[in-house]
């Protein structure tokens, strides 16, 4: 083998390297995401219960359960856009982890932090080629599953 | 001229002198263990409206400082050697655009350091060169953007992941007598163990550091023993451990050891992971801690290994193996 170390070989080291590693805290890991996210989904929940309540129906206007749930959505995504924009969105995902990415507050904070990174190449080399980086593969292989399960059940039923 | 001494090492004949040092960090790295031995500290971006642009201004900043020091004008430097993370060293190249000193851009990716001294060095040596500046930089936020995710982007990082040091440091050489002198330098060879996961740099560097640690060794007929200290790079608190573990199968023990990484940033209390890393890392703790504290007196002999992990965003996505150099200077008071 090439190099200077003529007693250490490839798999030698990498037992050595792994072994010396630190592992990641799984169970607060899973606790702190389990917690932060399901925080997320109540807070969406109390939304979307708000808006079928009687208030909005004698007020201004009674949504059904579909167009609250698509209001909801819509709060959701610039909840976590605005949290984004104040930097504040990064610190609950270092805490959270998949607690902050799995909900769609996290897609988008992937959406919104590219195009905050990359203002400074332009609107259109920056922000317009960049937003997608994160969210690209999500929104390719997703829609792409979706065809996917799509044909099965036309062919099925 | 340097006088070559076994297969790696070169030996300065003609005295090389450390001058003087400056270093300008970025708040996390003021706030740090080492806080106290940083004279300037300003914000990543340094004012300006891109993290680039930032970093540009910390190498201007670490060379006016050390500039101003010395009280010399940019006339009388020779030339300057520097380097830094940002995709064609434009850190450097922008950041040295107003100082009229002939300048060469070198890449060791975190090696950097020991790569701009040991050339820096060979050049007052041998090249006719009097008085050169050997400096790099690196910068959180520029090094994130580059070569991982957008700074607001809410995720996790493993344990073995390192945060990048911002800041810039620079080391004035010179052929006039002065208290500490470089005295061997030990270019490295590139190591290749297979390490893939560009968020274990440590383990990645380690070997590198072993190989070049142990060349010098073989080198010079030396040990550990005949230093003060081994300083190395940045490997931080995993790559350290890796380090020292590899330097004792090959019979050279290593216990004088301190690793730049592990000395800038507290671990509990900063979020840092295994530790510092990047050109700035061994950059800012060698310009500030090390030569103030081997000028203090607390070590004469100093073995400064810069270690550093040779990938680009583009390798690492292609599968291709994070590759490991170090580069080893000696310095020595008297």
């Amino acid at each position: 083998m090439s190099g200077n170390l003529d007693r250490l070989t490839e798999k030698q080291y990498s037992t050595m390297a792994a072994s010396k590693e630190g592992k990641s805290k799984l169970w607060k890991d899973c606790l702190m995401a389990f917690l932060i996210g399901g925080l997320i989904c109540l807070i969406a929940q109390g939304i979307k219960d708000f808006l079928l309540s009687g208030f909005f129906a004698e007020n201004v206007y009674a949504f059904d359960e579909e167009g609250a749930a698509a209001i909801t959505t819509l709060i959701m995504v610039f909840l976590g856009a605005f949290l984004t924009a104040i930097n504040v969105y990064d610190n609950i995902g270092r805490i959270a982890g998949a607690g902050s990415i799995v909900p769609i507050t996290g897609f988008a904070n992937s959406i919104v932090s590219p195009a905050m990174e990359f203002r400074s190449e332009g609107h259109i080399l920056g922000v317009g080629a960049q937003m997608f980086i994160v969210a690209g593969p999500v929104l390719v292989y997703g829609t792409s599953a979706a065809v996917l399960v799509g044909l099965i059940y036309f062919l099925l039923h | 001229m340097a006088q070559k001494i076994g297969r790696q090492t070169y030996r300065i004949e003609k005295p090389v002198y450390v001058k003087n040092a400056a270093s300008v960090v970025g708040p996390r790295e003021k706030a740090g263990p080492l806080g106290k031995y940083f004279e300037e500290w300003e914000d990543e971006d340094f004012g300006e409206d891109t993290w680039e642009k930032g970093e540009s201004r910390f190498v201007g900043a670490a060379l006016t400082s050390l500039l101003t020091k010395e009280n010399v004008s940019s006339d009388a430097i020779d030339c300057v050697l520097s380097g830094d993370l940002e995709n064609q060293c434009t850190a450097s190249s922008c950041g040295l655009k107003n100082s009229n000193i002939p300048y060469f851009g070198v890449f060791g990716a975190c090696s950097t350091m020991g790569e701009s001294l040991a050339l820096g060095s060979l050049l007052v040596d041998g090249g006719g060169f009097h008085n050169v500046i050997c400096m790099t930089s690196s910068n959180f936020c520029a090094a994130e953007k580059q070569f991982r995710f957008p700074m607001e982007l809410g995720g996790q990082k493993p344990p073995t992941a390192q945060c990048t040091v911002t800041g810039a440091g620079a080391i004035l050489l010179t052929d006039t007598v002065c208290k500490t002198r470089v005295t061997h330098v030990t270019p490295g060879i590139i190591e290749n163990y297979q390490i893939k996961d560009a968020n274990n740099m440590g383990a990645a560097m380690a070997p590198a550091c072993a190989s070049t640690v142990k060349a010098h060794f073989t080198d010079t007929g030396r040990t550990a023993a005949d230093y003060d200290l081994i300083v190395t790079g940045d490997l931080g608190i995993l790559g350290s451990t890796l380090f020292r573990e590899i330097m004792d199968i090959h019979g050279y023990p290593v216990s004088n050891h301190k690793d730049c990484g592990e000395l800038i940033f507290d671990p509990h209390t900063q979020d840092t992971f295994s530790g510092g890393s990047g050109c700035g890392c061994s950059a800012v703790v060698l310009a500030s801690y090390i030569l103030r504290e081997m000028n203090q007196g607390r070590w004469n002999r100093v073995l400064f290994v810069a270690t550093g992990a040779l990938m680009s965003p583009v390798s690492v996505k292609q599968g291709d193996p994070i590759l490991g150099i170090a580069h080893g200077v000696v310095l020595e008071n008297g």
